[in-house]
Protein backbone atom coordinates (compact mmCIF):
# COMPACT_ATOMS: atom_id res chain seq x y z
CA UNK A 1 0.00 0.00 0.00
CA UNK A 2 1.36 3.12 -0.91
CA UNK A 3 0.78 6.44 1.27
CA UNK A 4 0.41 9.45 -1.16
CA UNK A 5 1.03 12.72 0.51
CA UNK A 6 -1.46 14.77 -1.26
CA UNK A 7 -0.58 18.29 -1.33
CA UNK A 8 -4.35 19.66 -0.15
CA UNK A 9 -5.09 16.79 2.02
CA UNK A 10 -2.41 15.23 3.46
CA UNK A 11 -0.82 11.53 3.70
CA UNK A 12 -3.68 8.98 2.26
CA UNK A 13 -3.73 5.52 1.43
CA UNK A 14 -2.94 4.42 -2.42
CA UNK A 15 -6.53 3.25 -3.19
CA UNK A 16 -8.06 7.32 -3.22
CA UNK A 17 -5.69 7.77 -5.66
CA UNK A 18 -5.24 6.97 -10.11
CA UNK A 19 -1.52 7.65 -11.32
CA UNK A 20 -1.82 9.69 -14.31
CA UNK A 21 1.67 8.38 -16.15
CA UNK A 22 4.76 10.28 -16.91
CA UNK A 23 5.13 13.69 -16.42
CA UNK A 24 6.44 16.81 -18.05
CA UNK A 25 5.44 15.83 -21.46
CA UNK A 26 5.59 18.14 -24.43
CA UNK A 27 3.45 18.07 -27.61
CA UNK A 28 5.56 18.60 -30.74
CA UNK A 29 4.55 21.83 -32.45
CA UNK A 30 3.99 22.82 -34.92
CA UNK A 31 1.57 19.79 -36.47
CA UNK A 32 2.41 20.32 -40.00
CA UNK A 33 5.88 19.98 -39.06
CA UNK A 34 5.93 17.03 -36.92
CA UNK A 35 7.94 13.96 -38.32
CA UNK A 36 6.43 10.65 -38.21
CA UNK A 37 9.42 9.33 -35.76
CA UNK A 38 8.81 12.10 -33.28
CA UNK A 39 5.15 11.81 -33.73
CA UNK A 40 5.34 8.54 -32.79
CA UNK A 41 7.74 8.93 -29.43
CA UNK A 42 5.88 11.38 -27.96
CA UNK A 43 2.37 8.93 -28.20
CA UNK A 44 3.90 5.86 -27.48
CA UNK A 45 7.40 6.10 -26.13
CA UNK A 46 7.54 6.64 -22.21
CA UNK A 47 10.18 7.12 -19.39
CA UNK A 48 10.57 3.75 -17.79
CA UNK A 49 13.34 3.90 -15.54
CA UNK A 50 14.35 1.43 -12.95
CA UNK A 51 14.72 4.52 -10.52
CA UNK A 52 13.21 7.37 -9.93
CA UNK A 53 10.26 8.45 -12.04
CA UNK A 54 8.33 11.50 -12.63
CA UNK A 55 4.61 10.90 -12.75
CA UNK A 56 1.42 12.64 -12.33
CA UNK A 57 -1.27 11.31 -9.56
CA UNK A 58 -4.77 12.42 -9.58
CA UNK A 59 -6.74 12.24 -5.38
CA UNK A 60 -9.70 11.22 -7.66
CA UNK A 61 -11.71 9.74 -4.64
CA UNK A 62 -10.50 12.62 -2.64
CA UNK A 63 -10.08 16.69 -3.30
CA UNK A 64 -9.70 15.52 -7.09
CA UNK A 65 -7.29 17.65 -7.26
CA UNK A 66 -3.89 16.23 -9.42
CA UNK A 67 0.21 16.67 -8.61
CA UNK A 68 2.99 15.72 -9.44
CA UNK A 69 5.21 12.54 -7.79
CA UNK A 70 8.98 11.50 -8.16
CA UNK A 71 8.99 7.77 -7.35
CA UNK A 72 11.02 5.13 -6.94
CA UNK A 73 9.79 2.54 -8.98
CA UNK A 74 12.08 -0.37 -7.14
CA UNK A 75 11.68 0.70 -3.81
CA UNK A 76 7.82 2.99 -4.73
CA UNK A 77 9.76 5.22 -2.40
CA UNK A 78 8.14 8.71 -2.87
CA UNK A 79 11.02 11.16 -2.78
CA UNK A 80 9.42 14.40 -3.85
CA UNK A 81 5.58 16.01 -4.32
CA UNK A 82 5.46 19.22 -6.59
CA UNK A 83 2.18 21.21 -8.16
CA UNK A 84 1.58 20.20 -11.72
CA UNK A 85 2.93 23.27 -12.99
CA UNK A 86 5.96 23.35 -11.16
CA UNK A 87 9.49 22.68 -12.15
CA UNK A 88 11.37 19.56 -11.55
CA UNK A 89 12.75 20.26 -7.61
CA UNK A 90 16.24 20.21 -7.28
CA UNK A 91 16.39 17.15 -4.93
CA UNK A 92 15.33 14.83 -8.57
CA UNK A 93 16.70 16.65 -10.85
CA UNK A 94 18.72 13.40 -12.05
CA UNK A 95 15.63 11.95 -12.92
CA UNK A 96 14.65 12.63 -17.14
CA UNK A 97 11.38 14.73 -17.33
CA UNK B 1 22.13 -35.69 -23.26
CA UNK B 2 20.64 -38.90 -21.30
CA UNK B 3 17.14 -39.47 -22.53
CA UNK B 4 14.46 -39.37 -20.42
CA UNK B 5 12.68 -42.54 -21.65
CA UNK B 6 10.80 -45.69 -19.90
CA UNK B 7 14.13 -47.78 -20.21
CA UNK B 8 16.59 -45.42 -18.72
CA UNK B 9 14.01 -45.00 -15.89
CA UNK B 10 13.93 -48.46 -15.48
CA UNK B 11 17.73 -48.84 -16.02
CA UNK B 12 18.67 -45.90 -13.13
CA UNK B 13 15.83 -47.19 -10.76
CA UNK B 14 17.57 -50.48 -10.59
CA UNK B 15 21.04 -49.19 -10.80
CA UNK B 16 20.14 -46.71 -7.44
CA UNK B 17 19.45 -43.56 -10.15
CA UNK B 18 23.35 -42.84 -9.64
CA UNK B 19 23.72 -42.36 -13.57
CA UNK B 20 21.59 -39.15 -13.93
CA UNK B 21 23.23 -36.47 -15.99
CA UNK B 22 22.60 -32.31 -14.89
CA UNK B 23 20.00 -31.41 -17.16
CA UNK B 24 22.68 -28.93 -18.67
CA UNK B 25 26.52 -28.28 -18.99
CA UNK B 26 27.83 -25.10 -17.02
CA UNK B 27 30.19 -23.86 -19.49
CA UNK B 28 32.96 -21.41 -18.89
CA UNK B 29 32.07 -17.82 -21.30
CA UNK B 30 33.89 -18.37 -24.77
CA UNK B 31 35.73 -14.86 -25.74
CA UNK B 32 32.77 -14.54 -28.71
CA UNK B 33 29.95 -16.18 -30.16
CA UNK B 34 27.98 -16.33 -33.30
CA UNK B 35 24.67 -15.33 -30.89
CA UNK B 36 24.58 -13.88 -27.90
CA UNK B 37 20.72 -14.33 -26.16
CA UNK B 38 20.37 -11.71 -23.50
CA UNK B 39 17.94 -13.17 -21.14
CA UNK B 40 17.82 -16.78 -19.80
CA UNK B 41 13.85 -17.23 -19.41
CA UNK B 42 11.49 -19.35 -21.70
CA UNK B 43 11.48 -16.96 -24.89
CA UNK B 44 15.80 -16.71 -24.70
CA UNK B 45 15.86 -20.24 -24.14
CA UNK B 46 13.63 -21.61 -26.89
CA UNK B 47 15.40 -18.71 -28.91
CA UNK B 48 19.03 -20.69 -28.68
CA UNK B 49 16.79 -24.03 -29.21
CA UNK B 50 15.14 -23.08 -32.67
CA UNK B 51 18.82 -20.97 -33.84
CA UNK B 52 20.62 -24.47 -33.19
CA UNK B 53 17.39 -26.90 -34.01
CA UNK B 54 16.42 -25.38 -36.95
CA UNK B 55 19.02 -22.79 -38.12
CA UNK B 56 21.73 -25.23 -37.49
CA UNK B 57 23.45 -22.17 -35.15
CA UNK B 58 24.94 -23.74 -31.94
CA UNK B 59 27.92 -21.43 -31.17
CA UNK B 60 25.26 -19.80 -29.15
CA UNK B 61 25.52 -18.33 -25.58
CA UNK B 62 22.21 -17.54 -23.54
CA UNK B 63 22.73 -15.73 -20.81
CA UNK B 64 20.71 -15.05 -17.61
CA UNK B 65 21.33 -12.50 -14.91
CA UNK B 66 19.64 -14.83 -12.05
CA UNK B 67 19.20 -18.29 -12.32
CA UNK B 68 17.44 -19.89 -15.51
CA UNK B 69 13.54 -18.75 -15.35
CA UNK B 70 13.80 -16.91 -12.39
CA UNK B 71 11.89 -14.15 -14.11
CA UNK B 72 8.57 -14.28 -15.35
CA UNK B 73 8.87 -17.72 -16.92
CA UNK B 74 8.58 -18.94 -13.32
CA UNK B 75 6.15 -16.34 -12.04
CA UNK B 76 3.09 -16.66 -14.36
CA UNK B 77 -0.22 -18.41 -13.83
CA UNK B 78 1.29 -21.16 -16.45
CA UNK B 79 -1.85 -20.25 -18.84
CA UNK B 80 -1.55 -20.90 -22.60
CA UNK B 81 -4.24 -20.05 -25.00
CA UNK B 82 -4.11 -18.14 -28.69
CA UNK B 83 -8.19 -16.79 -28.16
CA UNK B 84 -6.95 -13.07 -29.77
CA UNK B 85 -8.89 -11.31 -32.08
CA UNK B 86 -6.90 -9.84 -34.88
CA UNK B 87 -5.94 -12.35 -37.50
CA UNK B 88 -2.02 -11.53 -37.25
CA UNK B 89 -2.36 -12.18 -33.60
CA UNK B 90 -4.47 -15.31 -34.02
CA UNK B 91 -1.60 -16.50 -36.57
CA UNK B 92 0.72 -15.58 -33.89
CA UNK B 93 -0.51 -17.06 -30.47
CA UNK B 94 -2.13 -20.45 -32.68
CA UNK B 95 1.31 -21.10 -33.88
CA UNK B 96 2.57 -21.26 -30.69
CA UNK B 97 -0.25 -23.12 -29.14
CA UNK B 98 0.52 -25.78 -31.86
CA UNK B 99 4.57 -25.99 -30.34
CA UNK B 100 3.16 -26.71 -27.23
CA UNK B 101 1.12 -29.38 -28.46
CA UNK B 102 4.15 -31.44 -29.53
CA UNK B 103 6.79 -29.50 -27.03
CA UNK B 104 7.06 -32.42 -24.74
CA UNK B 105 7.93 -34.94 -27.29
CA UNK B 106 10.23 -32.59 -29.06
CA UNK B 107 12.44 -31.42 -25.82
CA UNK B 108 12.10 -34.90 -24.57
CA UNK B 109 10.88 -32.89 -21.55
CA UNK B 110 7.75 -32.92 -20.00
CA UNK B 111 6.23 -29.84 -19.69
CA UNK B 112 2.72 -31.37 -18.38
CA UNK B 113 0.66 -29.32 -21.52
CA UNK B 114 -2.52 -30.10 -20.24
CA UNK B 115 -5.28 -28.47 -23.09
CA UNK B 116 -8.19 -28.37 -20.17
CA UNK B 117 -10.17 -25.54 -22.26
CA UNK B 118 -9.51 -21.15 -21.20
CA UNK B 119 -12.90 -20.14 -20.12
CA UNK B 120 -14.30 -16.62 -20.50
CA UNK B 121 -17.26 -16.50 -18.00
CA UNK B 122 -19.69 -13.63 -19.10
CA UNK B 123 -21.75 -11.45 -16.67
CA UNK B 124 -23.75 -9.10 -18.67
CA UNK B 125 -25.70 -8.34 -22.04
CA UNK B 126 -22.58 -6.45 -22.86
CA UNK B 127 -20.22 -9.24 -22.17
CA UNK B 128 -22.46 -11.55 -24.03
CA UNK B 129 -22.12 -9.18 -27.11
CA UNK B 130 -19.06 -8.75 -26.61
CA UNK B 131 -18.01 -13.04 -26.28
CA UNK B 132 -19.88 -13.37 -29.45
CA UNK B 133 -18.17 -11.06 -31.54
CA UNK B 134 -14.75 -12.65 -30.07
CA UNK B 135 -16.00 -16.33 -30.76
CA UNK B 136 -17.24 -14.64 -34.57
CA UNK B 137 -13.36 -13.57 -34.53
CA UNK B 138 -11.35 -16.34 -33.35
CA UNK B 139 -13.81 -18.71 -36.19
CA UNK B 140 -13.05 -16.41 -38.52
CA UNK B 141 -9.47 -16.90 -37.72
CA UNK B 142 -9.41 -20.77 -37.53
CA UNK B 143 -9.50 -20.88 -34.16
CA UNK B 144 -12.01 -23.40 -32.73
CA UNK B 145 -13.65 -21.71 -29.79
CA UNK B 146 -17.60 -21.57 -28.97
CA UNK B 147 -20.11 -20.06 -26.92
CA UNK B 148 -21.90 -21.44 -23.35
CA UNK B 149 -24.84 -21.27 -21.85
CA UNK B 150 -25.09 -20.92 -18.16
CA UNK B 151 -25.80 -24.41 -17.34
CA UNK B 152 -22.87 -25.50 -19.08
CA UNK B 153 -20.35 -22.86 -17.32
CA UNK B 154 -22.09 -23.66 -13.96
CA UNK B 155 -21.99 -27.56 -14.54
CA UNK B 156 -17.99 -27.10 -15.89
CA UNK B 157 -17.21 -24.40 -13.14
CA UNK B 158 -19.21 -25.94 -9.85
CA UNK B 159 -17.33 -23.44 -7.45
CA UNK B 160 -18.69 -20.18 -9.35
CA UNK B 161 -21.74 -18.65 -8.02
CA UNK B 162 -24.11 -18.78 -10.59
CA UNK B 163 -27.01 -17.31 -8.34
CA UNK B 164 -29.56 -14.78 -10.19
CA UNK B 165 -28.48 -12.46 -7.21
CA UNK B 166 -24.81 -12.64 -7.32
CA UNK B 167 -23.16 -9.77 -7.48
CA UNK B 168 -22.24 -10.77 -10.79
CA UNK B 169 -24.32 -13.03 -12.23
CA UNK B 170 -23.75 -15.54 -14.68
CA UNK B 171 -25.28 -15.40 -18.66
CA UNK B 172 -22.90 -17.48 -20.35
CA UNK B 173 -19.70 -17.82 -21.55
CA UNK B 174 -17.03 -19.05 -24.20
CA UNK B 175 -14.47 -21.76 -23.98
CA UNK B 176 -11.24 -22.76 -26.40
CA UNK B 177 -11.31 -26.02 -25.59
CA UNK B 178 -7.42 -26.65 -27.00
CA UNK B 179 -6.13 -24.09 -24.60
CA UNK B 180 -4.56 -25.13 -20.74
CA UNK B 181 -2.35 -25.19 -19.04
CA UNK B 182 1.54 -26.24 -19.19
CA UNK B 183 4.44 -26.23 -15.73
CA UNK B 184 6.12 -23.02 -16.65
CA UNK B 185 9.47 -24.44 -14.80
CA UNK B 186 9.54 -27.31 -17.15
CA UNK B 187 9.01 -25.12 -20.22
CA UNK B 188 12.39 -23.26 -18.99
CA UNK B 189 14.47 -26.62 -18.44
CA UNK B 190 13.23 -28.87 -21.15
CA UNK B 191 14.45 -25.58 -23.72
CA UNK B 192 17.84 -25.47 -21.76
CA UNK B 193 18.58 -29.18 -21.71
CA UNK B 194 17.61 -29.44 -24.87
CA UNK B 195 19.33 -25.82 -26.18
CA UNK B 196 22.74 -27.49 -23.99
CA UNK B 197 22.94 -31.11 -25.84
CA UNK B 198 22.86 -29.02 -29.00
CA UNK B 199 25.93 -27.01 -27.82
CA UNK B 200 24.25 -23.64 -26.51
CA UNK B 201 26.36 -22.30 -23.60
CA UNK B 202 24.00 -21.85 -21.05
CA UNK B 203 25.33 -18.95 -18.76
CA UNK B 204 23.59 -17.69 -15.29
CA UNK B 205 24.42 -15.19 -12.87
CA UNK B 206 26.05 -13.11 -16.11
CA UNK B 207 25.00 -9.66 -16.13
CA UNK B 208 24.79 -7.76 -19.50
CA UNK B 209 26.63 -4.10 -18.42
CA UNK B 210 26.88 -2.88 -21.55
CA UNK B 211 27.27 -3.06 -25.23
CA UNK B 212 30.40 -2.76 -27.58
CA UNK B 213 29.96 -1.16 -30.46
CA UNK B 214 32.11 -0.78 -34.39
CA UNK B 215 32.81 2.35 -35.68
CA UNK B 216 29.50 2.23 -37.67
CA UNK B 217 27.40 1.50 -34.58
CA UNK B 218 26.99 -2.12 -35.00
CA UNK B 219 26.67 -4.05 -31.91
CA UNK B 220 30.10 -6.49 -31.81
CA UNK B 221 29.65 -7.66 -28.23
CA UNK B 222 28.41 -7.17 -24.34
CA UNK B 223 30.07 -6.75 -21.62
CA UNK B 224 29.35 -8.71 -18.66
CA UNK B 225 30.21 -9.13 -14.78
CA UNK B 226 31.89 -12.20 -16.34
CA UNK B 227 33.61 -10.09 -18.84
CA UNK B 228 33.93 -9.21 -22.77
CA UNK B 229 31.70 -11.59 -24.83
CA UNK B 230 32.31 -10.94 -28.11
CA UNK B 231 28.99 -11.47 -30.45
CA UNK B 232 27.91 -11.60 -34.52
CA UNK B 233 24.64 -10.69 -33.41
CA UNK B 234 22.76 -10.34 -30.18
CA UNK B 235 19.17 -10.87 -29.46
CA UNK B 236 17.48 -9.72 -26.25
CA UNK B 237 14.39 -11.28 -24.68
CA UNK B 238 14.59 -9.68 -21.13
CA UNK B 239 10.80 -8.70 -20.53
CA UNK B 240 10.33 -6.09 -18.25
CA UNK B 241 13.86 -5.06 -18.31
CA UNK B 242 13.97 -4.46 -21.89
CA UNK B 243 14.09 -0.90 -21.44
CA UNK B 244 16.88 -1.03 -18.82
CA UNK B 245 19.24 -3.04 -22.17
CA UNK B 246 17.75 -1.36 -24.88
CA UNK B 247 18.97 2.22 -22.86
CA UNK B 248 22.32 0.72 -22.44
CA UNK B 249 22.15 -0.14 -26.26
CA UNK B 250 21.55 3.57 -26.59
CA UNK B 251 17.94 3.68 -27.55
CA UNK B 252 14.35 3.65 -26.57
CA UNK B 253 11.46 1.46 -26.58
CA UNK B 254 7.15 2.16 -26.38
CA UNK B 255 7.57 -0.11 -23.16
CA UNK B 256 6.11 0.50 -19.61
CA UNK B 257 7.31 -1.65 -16.35
CA UNK B 258 4.35 -3.00 -14.48
CA UNK B 259 3.83 -5.51 -11.65
CA UNK B 260 1.46 -8.43 -11.84
CA UNK B 261 0.49 -10.28 -8.97
CA UNK B 262 -0.55 -13.55 -8.96
CA UNK B 263 -1.15 -15.85 -5.95
CA UNK B 264 -1.40 -19.58 -4.71
CA UNK B 265 -3.82 -21.13 -2.07
CA UNK B 266 -3.15 -24.27 -0.30
CA UNK B 267 -3.50 -27.64 -1.60
CA UNK B 268 -6.74 -29.14 -2.47
CA UNK B 269 -8.20 -32.39 -4.05
CA UNK B 270 -9.23 -31.70 -7.01
CA UNK B 271 -12.08 -29.17 -7.23
CA UNK B 272 -11.47 -27.35 -11.28
CA UNK B 273 -10.54 -29.00 -14.28
CA UNK B 274 -10.29 -25.91 -16.53
CA UNK B 275 -9.09 -22.15 -16.52
CA UNK B 276 -11.44 -19.86 -15.88
CA UNK B 277 -11.37 -15.63 -16.46
CA UNK B 278 -14.30 -13.46 -15.70
CA UNK B 279 -15.13 -10.80 -17.40
CA UNK B 280 -16.36 -8.87 -14.69
CA UNK B 281 -13.57 -8.71 -12.36
CA UNK B 282 -10.39 -9.94 -14.69
CA UNK B 283 -10.17 -12.79 -11.82
CA UNK B 284 -8.64 -16.12 -13.15
CA UNK B 285 -7.77 -19.31 -11.82
CA UNK B 286 -7.21 -22.56 -12.55
CA UNK B 287 -5.90 -25.96 -9.87
CA UNK B 288 -2.37 -26.97 -11.00
CA UNK B 289 -1.27 -30.14 -10.55
CA UNK B 290 -0.09 -30.27 -7.30
CA UNK B 291 -3.89 -29.13 -6.19
CA UNK B 292 -2.89 -24.83 -5.36
CA UNK B 293 -5.28 -23.03 -6.89
CA UNK B 294 -3.50 -20.39 -8.92
CA UNK B 295 -5.08 -16.88 -9.49
CA UNK B 296 -4.16 -13.75 -11.09
CA UNK B 297 -6.49 -10.58 -11.99
CA UNK B 298 -5.03 -7.28 -13.01
CA UNK B 299 -1.60 -5.33 -12.94
CA UNK B 300 -0.69 -2.50 -10.27
CA UNK B 301 -1.34 0.70 -12.85
CA UNK B 302 2.09 2.41 -11.95
CA UNK B 303 5.42 1.79 -12.42
CA UNK B 304 7.12 -0.65 -10.56
CA UNK B 305 10.50 -2.89 -10.74
CA UNK B 306 9.53 -4.64 -7.39
CA UNK B 307 8.20 -8.13 -7.97
CA UNK B 308 6.13 -8.24 -5.18
CA UNK B 309 2.80 -6.49 -6.01
CA UNK B 310 0.96 -4.35 -3.61
CA UNK B 311 -1.82 -4.97 -1.54
CA UNK B 312 -4.70 -2.45 -3.54
CA UNK B 313 -4.82 -4.90 -6.12
CA UNK B 314 -4.65 -8.18 -4.23
CA UNK B 315 -7.44 -7.03 -2.39
CA UNK B 316 -9.06 -6.60 -5.41
CA UNK B 317 -8.49 -9.71 -6.68
CA UNK B 318 -9.11 -11.46 -3.74
CA UNK B 319 -12.24 -10.24 -3.11
CA UNK B 320 -13.15 -11.29 -6.54
CA UNK B 321 -12.18 -14.86 -5.94
CA UNK B 322 -14.34 -14.51 -2.10
CA UNK B 323 -17.16 -13.36 -3.89
CA UNK B 324 -17.45 -15.08 -6.79
CA UNK B 325 -16.12 -18.95 -5.75
CA UNK B 326 -17.69 -18.09 -2.01
CA UNK B 327 -17.04 -22.21 -1.25
CA UNK B 328 -13.09 -21.54 -1.24
CA UNK B 329 -13.70 -18.19 0.19
CA UNK B 330 -12.15 -19.32 3.87
CA UNK B 331 -9.26 -21.37 1.86
CA UNK B 332 -5.75 -20.13 2.54
CA UNK B 333 -3.18 -18.71 0.51
CA UNK B 334 0.52 -20.01 0.28
CA UNK B 335 2.88 -17.64 -1.82
CA UNK B 336 2.23 -14.01 -3.43
CA UNK B 337 4.24 -12.47 -6.20
CA UNK B 338 4.47 -10.61 -8.77
CA UNK B 339 6.26 -10.58 -12.07
CA UNK B 340 7.65 -7.66 -14.03
CA UNK B 341 5.62 -7.12 -16.94
CA UNK B 342 6.29 -5.04 -20.57
CA UNK B 343 3.53 -3.62 -21.48
CA UNK B 344 3.01 -1.65 -25.11
CA UNK B 345 0.15 0.59 -26.21
CA UNK B 346 -1.11 -1.87 -28.47
CA UNK B 347 -0.60 -4.84 -26.14
CA UNK B 348 0.89 -6.87 -29.14
CA UNK B 349 4.68 -7.60 -28.47
CA UNK B 350 7.85 -6.20 -30.57
CA UNK B 351 9.72 -8.84 -32.81
CA UNK B 352 12.57 -8.33 -34.92
CA UNK B 353 15.45 -5.18 -35.67
CA UNK B 354 16.06 -2.57 -33.26
CA UNK B 355 17.29 0.77 -34.19
CA UNK B 356 20.90 -0.77 -33.28
CA UNK B 357 22.53 -2.75 -35.82
CA UNK B 358 23.37 -6.69 -35.09
CA UNK B 359 20.72 -6.59 -32.16
CA UNK B 360 17.36 -7.94 -32.30
CA UNK B 361 14.62 -7.65 -29.89
CA UNK B 362 11.90 -9.75 -28.44
CA UNK B 363 9.43 -7.78 -26.04
CA UNK B 364 6.15 -6.45 -25.19
CA UNK B 365 4.46 -9.50 -24.66
CA UNK B 366 3.09 -7.85 -21.49
CA UNK B 367 0.50 -10.27 -19.02
CA UNK B 368 0.54 -12.95 -21.68
CA UNK B 369 4.51 -13.52 -22.63
CA UNK B 370 4.22 -17.80 -21.02
CA UNK B 371 2.17 -18.65 -24.18
CA UNK B 372 4.39 -17.33 -26.38
CA UNK B 373 7.22 -18.46 -25.57
CA UNK B 374 7.43 -21.38 -28.27
CA UNK B 375 6.51 -19.02 -30.92
CA UNK B 376 8.79 -16.09 -29.64
CA UNK B 377 12.04 -17.97 -29.81
CA UNK B 378 11.10 -19.42 -33.12
CA UNK B 379 10.26 -16.02 -34.46
CA UNK B 380 13.45 -14.76 -32.90
CA UNK B 381 15.67 -16.98 -33.59
CA UNK B 382 14.43 -16.79 -37.36
CA UNK B 383 15.28 -13.21 -37.70
CA UNK B 384 18.82 -13.96 -36.19
CA UNK B 385 19.72 -16.36 -39.03
CA UNK B 386 18.07 -15.35 -41.46
CA UNK B 387 18.31 -11.78 -41.70
CA UNK B 388 14.41 -11.17 -42.04
CA UNK B 389 11.22 -11.04 -40.28
CA UNK B 390 9.60 -14.54 -40.28
CA UNK B 391 5.85 -13.59 -42.30
CA UNK B 392 3.98 -14.22 -38.69
CA UNK B 393 6.61 -12.02 -37.15
CA UNK B 394 6.60 -8.94 -39.65
CA UNK B 395 3.19 -7.13 -38.60
CA UNK B 396 5.20 -6.93 -34.61
CA UNK B 397 8.05 -4.78 -35.79
CA UNK B 398 8.90 -1.91 -33.30
CA UNK B 399 8.65 0.29 -36.80
CA UNK B 400 4.76 0.38 -36.48
CA UNK B 401 4.95 3.02 -33.50
CA UNK B 402 5.96 5.65 -36.23
CA UNK B 403 3.79 3.91 -39.02
CA UNK B 404 0.75 3.49 -37.22
CA UNK B 405 -0.06 0.12 -38.02
CA UNK B 406 -0.51 -1.00 -34.55
CA UNK B 407 -2.10 -4.36 -34.13
CA UNK B 408 -4.57 -3.08 -31.07
CA UNK B 409 -5.05 -6.01 -29.23
CA UNK B 410 -5.30 -3.89 -25.88
CA UNK B 411 -9.18 -2.47 -27.42
CA UNK B 412 -10.07 -5.91 -29.14
CA UNK B 413 -9.30 -8.86 -26.78
CA UNK B 414 -10.22 -7.25 -23.48
CA UNK B 415 -7.07 -6.96 -21.81
CA UNK B 416 -7.12 -5.69 -18.75
CA UNK B 417 -4.74 -2.98 -19.17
Amino acid sequence: MLRIPCPWCGPRDEPEFQCGGQSHMVRPEPWHEVAEATWGDYLFTRQNPKGVHLERWGHVNGCRQWFNVARNTVTHEIVAVYGMTDPVPASVAGAKP
Amino acid sequence: MKRYNAWNMLWQGLTGHRGWEPAWRSPEPKPRYDVVIIGGGGHGLACAYYLAKNHGITNVAVLERGWLGGGNTGRNTTIVRSNYYYPQSAALYDFSLRLYEGLSKDLNYNVMFSQRGVMNVLHTRHDMEAGHRWVGAMNLNGIDAFMLTREEVKQRIPLLNTAPDARYPVLGGFVQPRGGTARHDAVAWGYARAASALGVDILQNCEVTGFRKSAEGRVVGVETNLGYIGAEQVGMAVAGHSSVIAGLAGFRLPVSSYALQAFVSEPLKPVMDTVMTSFGTGMYFSQSDKGGLVIGGGLDHYLSYAQRGNTPMLRHVLGAVADQLPSIGRVRLLRQWAGIVDVVHDSSPILGETPVPGLFINCGWGTGGFKAIPVGGWMLAHHIATGRAHDIAAPFALKRFHTGALVDEAAASGIPH
